[in-house]
């Protein structure tokens, strides 16, 4: 037994210092597109650079490019498949969470009183486990989220948060519904990844609803196929008001509706 | 060349020995190019060709797809068997208007569950199958539903009718003091979603109902009449923990039917994502492992290791899960010698630690006790219900696709397969372990010299017409059918996943143990509920 104390020691401790100091090591995110919106001489230009996107995550608006976070799902074909990639940002970025609206008076209410303890309870929604083995990182010592007061709990009566990953399949609904109520107020909803926004590259269809938005609020959006480590530790610390998340066009993250193709 | 010859031989030697034992009554045709032998023959001789493939000829069951084409039913069946053998492929085409089915499950006990979801998704009666209930739909659905029909339309939203009556577990088991444990679908602390129905008499579990498909997302469905492109985005996203995989057997597939040659690099390059993802997938199980019998150090170092595999993938391929890599001919992203050397070196790095862990899980007796003859699996058991990948080799079956049907480079590189015989939760571990070991060799001697050249196919020229893909995922065996119509768009996508194949056969393990065995027993199988339900 003695063995395993020495190893214990002997690691040290690895945990990132987010939030006090930025995490600069590599490979921590999948990443983002920058220097969007960028400008083109003509507005078929803008339409041709948009048009590699599968997801309508970049999207022409006259002769200009605009960036949306919450439908990028990390294919790289704006970067590796056409003819004038676009620059990509791995470094520093993470900090995506957005709210679907503006800040109310509730979230604010519910950030202070959350601040140093706060219950979640994931709820896999037909998430492909990518999202889901990023929620157990943060368990682990790399991210370790207990130092900040977030904890993982197994039942939705002891949940302040539903952390929803996965594009809100119908086989889903009831037990969504069913934890959903299950939780006492006041109560957040965070929708982790691609899918739970807007139903990522699955969409709505006979199976699934297109994101949780479709079902009950949502409070905050994490964007990321998967979000990494980070973006959700980020979207937690914004939830309880410790830093302040940006507010993302209604249009963005507007849930379903479309196949994309 | 003399090889080549022989090999012709074979075939035809396979391809006649059928025609001959079914009196030439059965259609059989050969496509070299493919290595695979198909058959087209009614249903009487069906069964009898199936219990000759599985008994006499000691062929595996892969898949069951089932296509409808104008006015009727195409029913494919492939099996595979050992190294230099080929695919053979039995073809049974039925009236639209029929829709009753001879079972082959009797026979091959693998196939229950692809002919429970036929039944399911196309309501294609399979007669003489022991136990023909839903399994994909729940009870949301309305009856007379069959969501894989070319009618039915899956881009809207389906009508469900309220639900009379919730779903109520069967209890068999009667005696006193018998109850009845619903774990889920909302349980543990991040577990994926599934039901699983434990029945037992005081400390034991006698019986296990799992119930799957809670994250059932139609992907199958929802392919058809999308652009290749797209349904690229679907093979690879439908199952995150294996993702390049399952968008390499998507390609494969496409690219057996375009017949686009691959240059050598694109080719070795999508062995060194395959098994970097193999890699890190085990270190995940193995962490997942260590965790379910609360050893805490163990379960922080094996996350550490595992956090480090995922940033090493992030730092050379820029995605953490290896999204994004793969395309039609190819692959999306070179690695530089710089980056080859970093890759190799990192992935040492991490493997001389697990393998320091490993020889401290080997010694600590109190984990051992909690995996030793727990969950078993026999050889048997393994081969009646068909289970693939490490679960199959730890009961004593090393079939791997890898292997058996070499696909990419792997025909020409050397390694082993790792095999134990026990089928307990130990031999699992120290399968995966000694895999994760393979998967560190192949990637160093890969590494060192990459051939030279392109990394992807100049062009793919899509052509409509279908064909098989099969990669050997980190779970097992995974096969990707994929028809193309006219237009280049996809008419039908048939996905057989190794977590469909091993949930099948949980039950063994998870029967006759106590209840603190299960999460050990669950995280000794590892799969994956994304990738069964698809």
């Amino acid at each position: 037994m003695w063995e395993w104390v020495w190893e214990g020691l002997r690691t040290g401790i690895v945990t990132t210092s987010y939030p006090a100091r930025e995490e600069t090591a590599s490979g921590v995110s999948p990443g983002f597109p920058t220097g969007l919106p960028g400008t083109f001489a003509e507005a078929l230009e803008a339409g041709a650079a948009a048009s590699c996107c599968p997801t309508g995550a970049l999207v022409p608006e006259g002769q200009q490019v605009v960036f949306r976070e919450p439908r990028c799902v990390h294919c790289y074909r704006c970067l590796r498949q056409t003819e004038t990639p676009l620059a990509w940002q791995w470094q520093g970025n993470y900090e995506w969470a957005a709210t679907p609206g503006p800040r109310t008076e509730l979230t604010e209410k519910f950030g202070k009183s959350f601040r140093r303890s706060l219950h979640l309870r994931v709820l896999d929604a037909g998430a492909c486990g990518a999202c889901l083995s990023e929620i157990e990182q943060l368990n682990k010592p790399y991210y370790n989220m207990h130092r900040l007061g977030f904890f993982i709990t197994p039942t939705p009566r002891d949940a302040d948060v539903l952390l929803v990953a996965g594009p809100m399949t119908e086989h889903m609904r009831q037990p969504l519904l069913a934890a959903y109520e299950a939780m006492p107020a006041p109560k957040a909803v965070l929708a982790l990844g691609a899918c739970a926004i807007f139903g990522g590259v699955f969409g709505t269809s006979f199976a699934s609803l297109g994101g949780v938005a479709n079902l009950i609020p949502v409070d905050l959006l994490v964007p990321g196929c998967p979000p990494p480590p980070l973006a959700i530790l980020h979207a937690l610390l914004a939830l309880v008001g410790r830093v302040e998340p940006a507010v993302c066009e209604p249009a963005a993250s507007s849930p379903g509706g479309e196949r994309g193709d | 060349m003399a090889q080549g010859l022989s090999k012709n031989y074979r075939q035809l030697d396979l391809a006649e020995a059928i025609a001959k034992r079914w009196h030439w009554q059965v259609n059989v045709s050969f496509d070299t190019a493919l290595s695979q032998c198909y058959v087209e023959c009614d249903r009487r001789q069906l069964l009898e060709l199936c219990r000759w493939l599985i008994y006499d000829m000691d062929y595996s069951f892969g898949s069951l797809i089932v296509e409808e084409n104008g006015m009727e039913w195409l029913l494919r069946y492939v099996f595979y068997g050992e190294s230099n053998s080929d695919q053979v492929h039995l073809g049974l085409s039925l009236d639209k208007a029929e829709t009753s089915v001879p079972s082959i499950s009797p026979i091959i006990h693998a196939a229950d569950w692809q002919e429970r979801e036929a039944w399911d998704l196309f309501g294609l009666r399979f007669t003489g199958h022991p136990r023909l209930i839903d399994i994909v739909r729940h009870e949301e659905w309305p009856l007379e539903f069959y969501p894989l029909r070319k009618d039915f339309d899956a881009s809207q939203p389906a009508f469900h009718p309220p639900v009379e009556r919730p779903f109520q577990p069967y209890h068999v088991v009667q005696a006193p003091g018998a109850f009845l444990m619903p774990i889920g679908p909302v349980f543990s602390d991040a577990a994926e979603s599934a039901l699983f129905l434990l029945e037992s008499v005081g400390e034991d579990v006698v019986r296990v109902w799992p119930r799957f498909f809670y994250k059932f997302r139609g992907v199958e469905k929802i392919a058809e009449g999308q652009a290749v492109d797209r349904v690229l985005l679907l093979a690879e996203r439908f199952a995150g923990t294996s993702a390049f995989a399952h968008s390499l057997a998507f390609c494969q597939a496409v690219e057996a039917v375009c017949r686009v040659e691959l240059p050598s690099r694109a080719q070795a390059l999508r062995i060194v994502f395959a098994e970097l993802e193999r890699f890190r997938h085990h270190v995940a199980a193995i962490a997942g492992i260590c965790n379910s019998t609360a050893l805490a150090v163990a379960t922080s170092q094996a996350g550490i290791l595992e956090e480090e595999a995922l940033r090493l993938s992030g730092t050379l391929t820029g995605h953490r899960y290896l999204f994004g890599l793969n395309r039609l001919g190819g692959v999306t992203l070179d690695l530089n010698d710089r980056q080859c050397q970093d890759l190799s070196t990192g992935v040492q790095a991490i493997f001389q630690k697990l393998a320091r862990l490993y020889d401290l899980l080997r010694y600590s007796s109190s984990f051992l006790d909690r995996l030793e003859e727990v969950g078993m699996v026999t050889r048997a058991q393994a081969r009646n219900y068909g289970l693939v990948g490490p679960i199959a080799r730890a009961s004593g079956l090393a079939r791997d696709l890898r292997q058996v049907l070499p696909y990419a480079l792997y025909g020409e590189i050397s390694f082993e397969v790792p095999k134990e015989e026990e089928g307990d939760g130990y031999a699992r571990l120290r399968v995966l372990f000694r895999e994760a070991e393979q998967s560190a060799r192949i990637l160093q001697k890969l590494l060192s010299f990459l051939p030279p050249g392109e990394i992807a196919a100049r062009h793919v020229t899509l052509t409509p017409g279908a064909a098989l893909g099969w990669a050997e995922a980190p779970r097992g065996a995974t096969f990707h059918w994929v028809r193309i119509d006219e237009q280049g768009r996809i008419r039908r996508y048939r996905l057989t996943t190794p977590s469909f194949t091993n949930w099948h056969g949980f039950h063994f393990a998870a029967e006759d143990f106590a209840y603190q065995d299960f999460p050990i027993i669950m995280a000794s199988f590892g799969l994956s509920n994304a990738e069964c339900d698809r």
